[in-house]
């Protein structure tokens, strides 16, 4: 067992920490202390599953939003059939386990003393520490997308909330006969599938409001990157004519005041201009020295999700160098949270983890309001090539897209929001 | 003499559940992954068959039905391609002890 808190700990600490760790001082039979940094999918299934598997752990998950916003199920607000508050729920569930949810922003982490440095004063001390923060936008390689952004007059929408309200607010100011230019970066990035199922949710929302309209893919990638065949008979059957798309087409800048997007060989103009920026593990995992690949993701030991480049820290969700075939994913994340989960708990009580961990993957795209097709993937630790591979002959796609579907991926949505945060 | 019987009787109903923490964990581990649709542990989840508490043997069935095509599904035909006769067992197994 070892040490979680002393008083001269204390003395340092201020603020939401302070509370906190008064909070900790009351329960130093706690065997040891997680910290998991960011809320989302990855961290907030961690958080509840540690705490569910080894009640005798303390876990503090830090989050900077005071509620969860989930990104499965947004483009259904651009659509409207789902509102902002079908996706947004509550971190009371977590706290009902146990979990010590801070409000802060973490800013730094020393690996070495074992402590996450909050932004709102005060520090925190970690047994082991599960990063999960996401994705942040390298919005460098796209020339004058920042100045474009601060107007507004560009959005990604890539992470769910205030740019989803503006992205609907556009669309919805949009002129009948106005073009959607929706702009998606080369793989990987968060969601494979999702600006194609963003495009038909535009699309039946202008089918709906103003049919003269147009939704424009341009796509650095040579051809839809996740279920392409699906997409594509779904574009042509249900909004024929409304939804372009350009394989080969990177966005290398964008002209607020044209409004148009620059690729390579040519501009195109939009009347709303949705351009995803390419993407790398959020700030944290960088400054957190996480980052082993490209610059960009954050190498882990698929048995434990420890990080490869820094002991004692593991990193969950989109933020990991992808295994093989693996998507970006909430529902991924939510998977990488039990193979943690349960090698930090086997860990803390000086047990050897699950030494071949095996997880599925779900993921579900609207095609319509009423009709939903899905990608499934079984994903299963091999020794020699130590990452998580698929398993031969398992996995696939919907045959065709339906409406049992669309009802799956409803009850999907709601089971995986209660798995992970009720 | 009536404690020594107490502690025995207690001995013998526990022995046969006796399983090391390795063990158990396997098939809680392999179980968690269903938990995304299902309901955490199996319970409570809306527009899914709930696993908890179902017979060992029905899930075993189901499970293996699925995989060989008997049973048409949506999606569960390609999950259980992922799965080996052990890992059903051990998924079922933990799945029938959990409370429904």
């Amino acid at each position: 067992m070892s040490r979680i808190f002393d008083r001269r700990d204390f003395l340092k600490l201020s603020g939401a920490a302070a509370a906190l760790a008064a909070a900790g001082c009351a329960t130093t039979s706690q065997k040891a202390r997680v910290v998991v940094i960011g809320g989302g999918f990855g961290g907030a299934t961690a958080a509840k599953y540690i705490r569910m598997w080894d009640p005798a752990i303390e876990v503090v998950m830090v989050e900077r939003a005071n509620i969860f916003t989930s990104c499965p199920i947004s483009n259904l607000v651009l659509g409207g059939s789902k509102t902002m508050e079908d996706i947004r729920h509550s971190y009371d569930g977590l706290r009902r386990h146990g979990v010590q949810v801070v409000n802060d922003e973490a800013t730094a982490v020393d690996a070495e003393k074992k402590l996450v440095k909050l932004e709102n004063g005060g520090e925190l001390k970690y047994d082991r520490l599960i990063v999960s923060p996401g994705i942040d936008f390298m919005f460098d390689q796209i020339t004058g997308y920042e100045a474009a952004m601060k107007t507004n007059r560009v959005l990604h929408a890539w992470k769910a909330g205030a740019q989803t309200i503006e992205l609907q607010k556009q669309l919805a100011a949009m002129k009948d006969g106005g073009v959607f230019v929706l702009s998606v970066p080369l793989a990987p990035y968060r969601c494979p599938p999702g600006p194609y199922e963003r495009a038909c949710q535009v699309a039946s929302y202008f089918k709906k409001t103003k049919p003269r309209s147009k939704v424009l893919i341009l796509d650095a990638n040579p051809d839809v990157t996740s279920k392409g065949p699906l997409f594509k008979k779904a574009w042509a059957e249900l909004y024929p004519g409304m939804i372009e798309f350009r394989g080969n087409s990177k966005a290398v800048g964008v002209d607020a005041q044209t409004g148009t997007v620059k690729l390579e060989v040519e501009d195109v103009r939009g009347d709303v201009l949705n351009v995803v920026p390419p993407q790398r593990a959020g700030d944290i995992a960088v400054k957190a020295g996480l980052i082993t690949a490209n610059n960009r993701w954050c190498g882990v030991d698929w048995r434990t999700m420890e990080s490869a480049a820094v002991k004692g820290v593991h990193v969950l969700g989109d933020a990991t160098l992808s295994a093989p075939l693996m998507p970006k994913s909430g529902a991924m994340a939510n998977q990488h949270a039990k193979i943690c989960a349960s090698a930090v708990v086997a860990m803390i009580n000086g047990q050897a983890p699950n030494p071949e961990p095996k997880i599925a993957n779900t993921c579900y795209s609207f095609v319509s309001d009423g009709e939903a097709i899905h990608v499934a993937s079984v994903h299963t630790w091999d020794d020699k090539d130590k990452t998580l591979k698929t398993v031969p002959g398992s996995g696939g796609v919907s045959s065709a897209r339906n409406a049992m579907e669309a009802g799956y991926a409803w009850a999907w949505a709601v089971n995986v929001w209660q798995d992970t945060l009720g | 003499m009536r404690i020594a019987l107490v502690c025995a009787a207690a001995i013998v109903a526990v022995a046969p559940l006796a399983v090391s923490a390795q063990e158990r964990n396997t098939g809680r581990d392999l179980a968690a992954s269903c938990a995304m649709c299902h309901g955490t542990d199996g319970r409570g989840a809306v527009g899914y068959e709930p696993l908890a508490g179902m017979a060992k043997a029905d899930l075993v069935r189901k499970f293996t039905e699925f995989r060989s095509g008997v049973k048409p599904a949506t999606v569960m035909h390609q999950i259980s391609k992922g799965y080996t006769d052990p890992q059903i067992e051990q998924i079922a197994a933990y799945f029938a002890a959990q409370k429904r």
